[in-house]
């Protein structure tokens, strides 16, 4: 039963991040699948939203601003909503840049923010970043939320000490991981909504013929700037419960541009960019190819060890990761090559208002 | 009287930004040649100057175990050529299908080699810092005495030195390359009309074969400099140096190989400079966001004078 019991929590949190990338890859797919945006700075928005929810919502500390103790979801909604505003103010002095300069801007500007985080430390805590971030469910066993307002009225201290004592220790893991599903099945029929909307088919428009949907009257900057916030928004939500996930971030290593940006981009176009369902499929799939070959790579280093006793294990283990790196980036350049349009291609919204 | 303003202002801060400057100038040739020439933003150009210090260090290090000690500019002899072809074959297997292709295919297949690239150096010489030359680089004796017979003390330690130098010779050949030779004729037609060219009878595909080589050759030396500068090496140097070399590429026009050059020194001097103390006592710009500097300058650029300095290109 133990074994079942490591299985289903491996599965769960397979899924709670599976569904952060999910996210993610769906803020992307607004933006370049939609508006054909090439934005390189993924990690910059979740980051943002990830410290936006984070210095809301924590306790009290003396190593960073913070101690507002808002609702977490009042957190998730302002990490979306700051988001977006940053989207708002980059997105009024890039968009008119063409892709590869609009891609440089991009990657400059998650520089950027990585920089603010790193060096505001009376704010943000700079490298050593924040810790005990409350977690979605789980904070219902945190003795600032158990004695306050609405739980206090259900029972007292004492009671819900005895409550949380009585139900296994992981009950609050396959909450967390279908709250994550059930957002991303949201935002999914949202994006399907407005795909085959009249502002949908204007961005596909634009995307493929900017001069003739100008010519045709359509505010093209406009439109752009738009489909840049809207994907940010969803990022910084995305990037709101990568910080609940992990409950401690930093600015480096959490927000590593290689696993945040560049595996992003590969879900995207290994499921099909400009499709909602691709976005979801690659990422789910690209993430549990990433966590399986994990699981590989160390239990083939493990019969190695086993095989010849001379090797150093542990140089082994340690560049591990970059092995696997090296075989998703290598997985990227084989789906352009042979597949450009990905696993599911983007379908056309109908033409005449029936979908 | 030299006053003390001059001295530190020389030799902490206009030095240094200086010899920055020519690294990121090395660096930025090579991406103003590919995108005008081929027309693309190559992310991968960072990580080419980062391989090549690593393999400089190798070279070095193999050399040493022979009982051979050699100067790192010698070693980054071969660890240019080998740079050189890591150039052709990405170019050759991975950017050569996209061609025909629209140009955003090639710039993020590009945007996937820098990752593996940077993932392969990481499997070989592992993630951590190595020191690239051991030791406190002490200024230069002879241009200290020399200097502070006419009162003004000028400090320059020999690496920088030799970065100088080096770049000096790299500019004059290159210069003699681009403007004397047929290949360097053929890539400034290119540059200019692909198309145009091809009918005129250039070969386009060896003339970016050239680009390759000058761009990784130029990389190369970039990539050794930076590193016996800084006295280390890391796997993210390249990525570190990508955004100021764009930025130069940007500041000078796109696929003018000297505005490059002008955009590179303007930004390596900025950086510096901006952490001199002009207001007051504190620095004007916090040394930790030195790094924005050059984001802005590009930023400014795009938006008020897309063309550069030196009207380059605008796609």
């Amino acid at each position: 039963m133990e074994i079942f019991l490591g299985y289903f929590l491996y599965a769960m949190s397979l899924l709670t991040v599976g569904g952060i990338y999910a996210l993610l890859a769906l803020g992307l797919n607004v933006q370049w699948g939609f508006a054909g945006l090439f934005n390189a700075g993924v990690a910059g928005f979740a980051a943002i939203g990830a410290y936006t929810y984070a210095l809301l919502t924590t306790a009290e500390s003396q190593f960073h601003f913070g101690g507002l103790e808002l609702p977490l979801v009042v957190g998730d909604i302002l990490a979306m909503i700051f988001a977006g505003i940053v989207a708002t103010i980059i997105g009024l002095i890039c968009i008119r840049l063409r892709a590869d300069y609009l891609a440089i801007a991009t990657i400059g500007i998650a520089e950027i923010i990585k920089l603010i985080l790193k060096n505001e430390t009376n704010i943000t805590n700079g490298p050593r970043g924040i810790n005990k971030i409350p977690r979605t469910w789980e904070h219902f066993t945190e003795e600032r939320f158990y004695t306050n307002f609405p739980m206090n009225l259900f029972l007292n201290q004492k009671g819900w000490e005895a409550f949380f004592a009585s139900i296994p220790k992981w009950w609050w893991q396959p909450f967390f991981a279908i709250t994550i599903i059930l957002i991303v099945i949201i935002t999914y029929f949202f994006l399907e909504k407005l795909r085959v909307s009249p502002w949908g088919r204007m961005m596909t428009a634009i995307r493929e013929n900017e001069k003739a949907a100008a010519a045709a009257g359509k505010n093209v900057t406009k439109r752009r700037i738009e489909a840049f916030i809207l994907g940010a928004v969803i990022m910084g939500l995305a990037g709101a419960f990568l910080g609940q996930h992990l409950r401690l971030i930093e600015p480096t290593q959490t927000f590593d541009p290689s696993k945040m940006t560049f595996l992003v981009w590969v879900m995207l176009i290994a499921g099909g960019s400009g499709n909602n369902k691709g976005a979801i499929l690659g990422a789910f799939l690209i993430w549990f190819v990433w966590s399986s070959s994990e699981l590989v790579t160390n239990g083939v280093i493990e019969i190695l060890a086993t095989m010849f006793d001379s090797i150093d294990i542990s140089i082994l283990k340690n560049r591990a990761g970059f092995i696997r790196m090296l075989f998703i980036g290598l997985l990227l350049q084989l789906i352009l090559q042979r597949y450009p349009k990905g696993i599911l291609p983007e379908k056309r919204p109908a033409i005449s208002g029936k979908y | 009287m030299w006053e003390s303003f001059w001295f530190e202002f020389i030799n902490f801060y206009f030095i240094p930004g200086l010899v920055l400057g020519c690294i990121y100038a090395l660096g930025a040739i090579g991406i103003t040649l590919t995108f005008g020439i081929l027309r693309f933003a190559n992310f991968a150009h960072g990580e080419i100057m980062m391989t090549s210090s690593y393999l400089t260090w190798e070279f070095v290090l193999v050399a040493s175990s022979f009982g051979l000690i050699l100067h790192p500019i010698i070693g980054a002899i071969p660890a240019s050529i080998c740079s050189i072809f890591l150039a052709l074959i990405v170019d050759r297997f991975f950017y050569k299908p996209f061609r025909n292709s629209p140009t955003i295919m090639i710039v993020i297949a590009s945007f996937g080699m820098m990752l593996i690239i940077r993932s392969l150096v990481q499997v070989i010489w592992g993630p951590n810092q190595i020191t690239f030359v051991k030791g406190i680089a002490k200024p230069n004796q002879f241009i200290k005495d020399f200097t502070s017979n006419f009162d003004m003390m000028i400090l320059i330690p020999n690496k920088h030195i030799s970065i100088l130098l080096g770049t000096i010779i790299i500019m004059l050949v290159f210069n003699y390359l681009l403007s004397s030779t047929k290949i360097g004729k053929g890539m400034r037609a290119v540059s200019d009309n692909p198309n145009l060219a091809e009918v005129s009878g250039i070969n386009v595909e060896n003339i970016v074969k050239a680009t390759w080589v000058v761009g990784g050759f130029c990389a190369a030396a970039a990539g050794v400099f930076l590193a016996l500068d800084t006295q280390f090496i890391e796997s993210t140097m390249g990525f570190r140096m990508l955004l100021p070399m764009f930025a130069a590429a940007i500041l000078g026009g796109i696929g003018r190989p000297f505005g490059a050059v002008a955009g590179g020194l303007i930004i390596g001097l900025a950086e510096e400079l901006s952490a001199y103390p002009w207001l007051g006592n504190g620095p004007v710009i916090s040394p930790g966001y030195k790094s924005g500097v050059a984001f802005s300058i590009m930023v400014l650029m795009l938006i008020f004078r897309p063309s550069g300095l030196f009207r380059g290109k605008v796609f």
